[in-house]
């Protein structure tokens, strides 16, 4: 499943990352690893960006991007 | 002069860093090898003065947005003697990649690891002389907000400036393709020196999302936290303001004009009412400005402009804008200078223009004051606040048009990704340090802009001396008569289309020129007005005056932030046609229905 789908306060882990060139860099300095913890801690009303929490740090990202973050629920 | 650049990703404290090394001092200056003026300040290091560069907030040393080619530019073409590196210490595990990036440049790098307040608070322990060992380069805990192991670094770093910078490679991004082998130093530097807890305590940040954040209130919630913030600019400011503008008049007619008084008349106007009002005029602005800057700053280190932005991204995304865009329409309602300086922190620059294109519609603090003694003499007291509040419907409107309209031409590819940091308090200090920086940015930009614009508006409403001032006969008069056939079209007169050259410089000498045009002041020049114009004509210009252009000072503004003179003409064309279509279509459609 991909993170878009993951319900909020559901723990996963990344499986994949599927992005053009520079936003692929962009989560990757971010946090965003194969294989890295994360947790979905709320969704913005409106379908709107949700929160996703990796380790210390606290990313919000709308839901167009999270689809291309392939996750396996933990 | 030995250099240093301070660099790190976004949210490491950087800049407050960068207040407290500068201690204030930093002046915005051209770079070679890129476009963007950056902030740089000179200070005594040890017995020699060194040159601290702060560069943009960056995540990634082969990155492709803006901030990323501005610093991999600037290093290319710029190469400093020593890289102050400024890393989140709680967020040290992915942090550290930026880290061995500069460290494989081959740069003489001293280690800042920041906010160690927090990272205590998480329970991270980080083990810095052992990872000054592992790195080869010197490491530092530190809090830039309580200056706590500040000294310290300074004093590393007036040692490394000592040696030579070991050298730069030619090849930047070819030195930088090693991604694999950064990772497993990574990994091995952070497995010896870096004890993170495995489930972090329950921070107070998580507390106070859960209510700020609320899927029902947490809206509701910011627009009252915004309500009250521009009630206390305004209550607090209004006053200083007209304390300022009172210091000023009582300056020039105790002292200014006994010392002109020998002169010949035309100077003395072009000196007083043209040079001296003008800069009155500007001083007039600078404690609305101090206070947005203190509220504003105080939002957005506090961590709550990330958290509107989370809250209004869903609907700011349908216009082509995103959430943070919405916080500086919001602060435009104040003043739109400061909102326009706000974007900044956008990346993406299409999307930073369609921004700007929108802010300048915000019904701002000096539109405001015309509309109310417009809609107070014209309009009985029952009707007077919904004319106001249709007002403030009419300038969403256009920004909500202007974004629609042209979310196409400033298309943005950029991805929605933001970090959202932890709450923090700021400090007094950090607060002071921002107010004053961007006041002198503002004022060593608008006061000649300005002085400039006062002067050629007394001039034209003063040529040729023969005239009565203001008068039919005056250049300005000849302009208003001239631009007659345009402007009967939507109502407004000759008379106002003089008042609206003078709102072309600020909207606070609408009513005041008025006032000159027509010889009245006050409740007498009400009375006139409501006299001399029927409702419908004062509606279009009022409805003129909101849309047609913001001031003198959001117009250069606009400029030194686009960095594009052409952006600036268009939105000033834009703006003007804007007005003169929307005053079109309500005079004319309210005259036809027979108003």
């Amino acid at each position: 499943m991909n993170l878009n789908d993951l319900p909020c306060g559901q723990r996963a882990t990344i499986v994949a990352i599927h992005a053009e060139e520079s936003l692929h860099q962009r989560l990757q300095a971010l946090g965003f690893r194969t294989g890295q913890m994360l947790e979905v801690i709320r969704k913005a009303p409106f379908a709107g960006p949700i929160q996703v929490r990796l380790g210390t740090t606290d990313i919000v990202l709308r839901l167009r991007e999270a689809a291309n973050i392939r996750v396996c629920r933990a | 002069m030995k250099r240093i650049a301070l660099l790190g990703m976004p949210n490491t404290g950087k800049s407050t860093l960068f207040n407290r090394i500068t201690g204030g001092t930093a002046r915005v200056g051209n770079w070679p090898g890129i476009t963007v003026e950056l902030l740089t300040g000179k200070i005594l290091l040890g017995d020699k003065m060194v040159e601290v560069i702060d560069l943009p907030g960056f995540y990634d040393l082969h990155g492709f947005s803006e901030d990323e080619q501005i610093v991999r530019h600037f290093l290319r073409d710029n190469v400093p003697d020593l890289a102050l590196v400024v890393l989140n210490a709680t967020q040290i595990e992915r942090q550290m990649s930026l880290l061995l990036q500069l460290k494989a440049l081959n740069l003489n790098v001293v280690v800042l690891l920041n906010m160690a307040d927090e990272a205590k608070q998480f329970g991270i322990t980080i083990d810095t002389r052992k990872m000054s060992a592992l790195l080869e380069m010197p490491v530092f805990l530190l809090s830039g907000k309580y200056g706590t192991g500040y000294p310290e670094a300074m004093q590393a770093v007036s040692n490394a400036l000592r040696y030579p910078t070991p050298g730069m490679a030619e090849e930047l991004r070819h030195q930088l393709e090693q991604d694999e082998h950064l990772e497993a130093e990574m990994a091995r530097v952070l497995k010896q020196t870096v004890q993170v807890p495995a489930r972090l305590p329950e921070h107070l940040s998580d507390k106070l999302d859960r209510v700020l954040l609320h899927p029902v209130w947490g809206l509701p919630i910011f627009f009252l936290v915004m309500y009250v913030l521009f009630q206390g600019i305004f209550l607090l400011g209004q006053p200083l303001q007209g304390g300022i503008a009172t210091a000023f008049s009582w300056l020039r007619e105790t002292w200014l004009e006994p010392a002109l008084a020998g002169w010949h008349p035309a100077w003395q106007g072009l000196l007083l009412d043209g040079v001296y009002n003008g800069l009155a005029t500007v001083m007039a602005f600078v404690p609305i400005i101090v206070l947005f800057f203190l509220f504003m700053a105080s939002v957005e280190d506090s961590g709550y402009l990330s958290r509107a932005a989370f809250l209004m991204d869903a609907l700011m995304a349908r216009l082509g804008l995103d959430g943070r865009g919405f916080v500086m329409l919001l602060m435009g309602f104040g003043c739109n200078v400061p909102a326009l300086m706000g974007t900044r922190v956008m990346r993406s620059r299409a999307m930073r223009l369609l921004t700007m294109l929108v802010i300048p519609f915000s019904l701002c603090s000096a539109r405001l004051q015309v509309f109310v003694f417009m809609t107070a003499a014209l309009f009985r007291p029952e009707t007077a606040p919904l004319v106001l509040f249709s007002l403030y419907v009419f300038s969403f409107a256009a920004a909500i048009l202007t974004a629609v309209l042209f979310r196409k031409r400033f298309d943005s590819h950029e991805p929605f990704v933001l970090e959202l940091p932890p709450y923090r308090f700021p400090t007094l200090r950090q607060l002071v340090m921002r107010g004053w920086l961007e006041v002198r940015h503002f004022l060593q930009r608008a006061t000649q802009f300005i002085v400039a614009g006062v002067v050629l508006v007394w001039l034209l409403t003063h040529v040729p001396f023969s005239a009565q001032p203001a008068s039919a006969d005056t250049l300005a008069g000849m302009i208003g008569n001239a631009l007659h056939p345009l402007f009967e079209p939507i109502g407004i007169t000759p008379a106002l289309t003089i008042a609206l050259i003078f709102g072309f410089v600020a909207k606070e000498i609408v009513i005041g020129s008025l006032a000159v045009i027509y010889g009245l002041s006050g409740n007498e020049l009400g009375g006139l007005l409501a006299q001399q114009l029927d409702p419908v004509r004062a509606y279009s210009f009022m409805l003129f005056t909101l849309i047609y252009t913001p001031c003198l000072s959001a117009i250069a503004t606009l400029r030194s932030e686009s960095h594009s003179r052409g952006f600036t003409v268009f939105s000033l064309a834009w703006s003007l046609v804007l007005a003169w279509g929307v005053s079109f279509v309500f005079y004319q459609g309210a005259r036809a229905l027979g108003y």
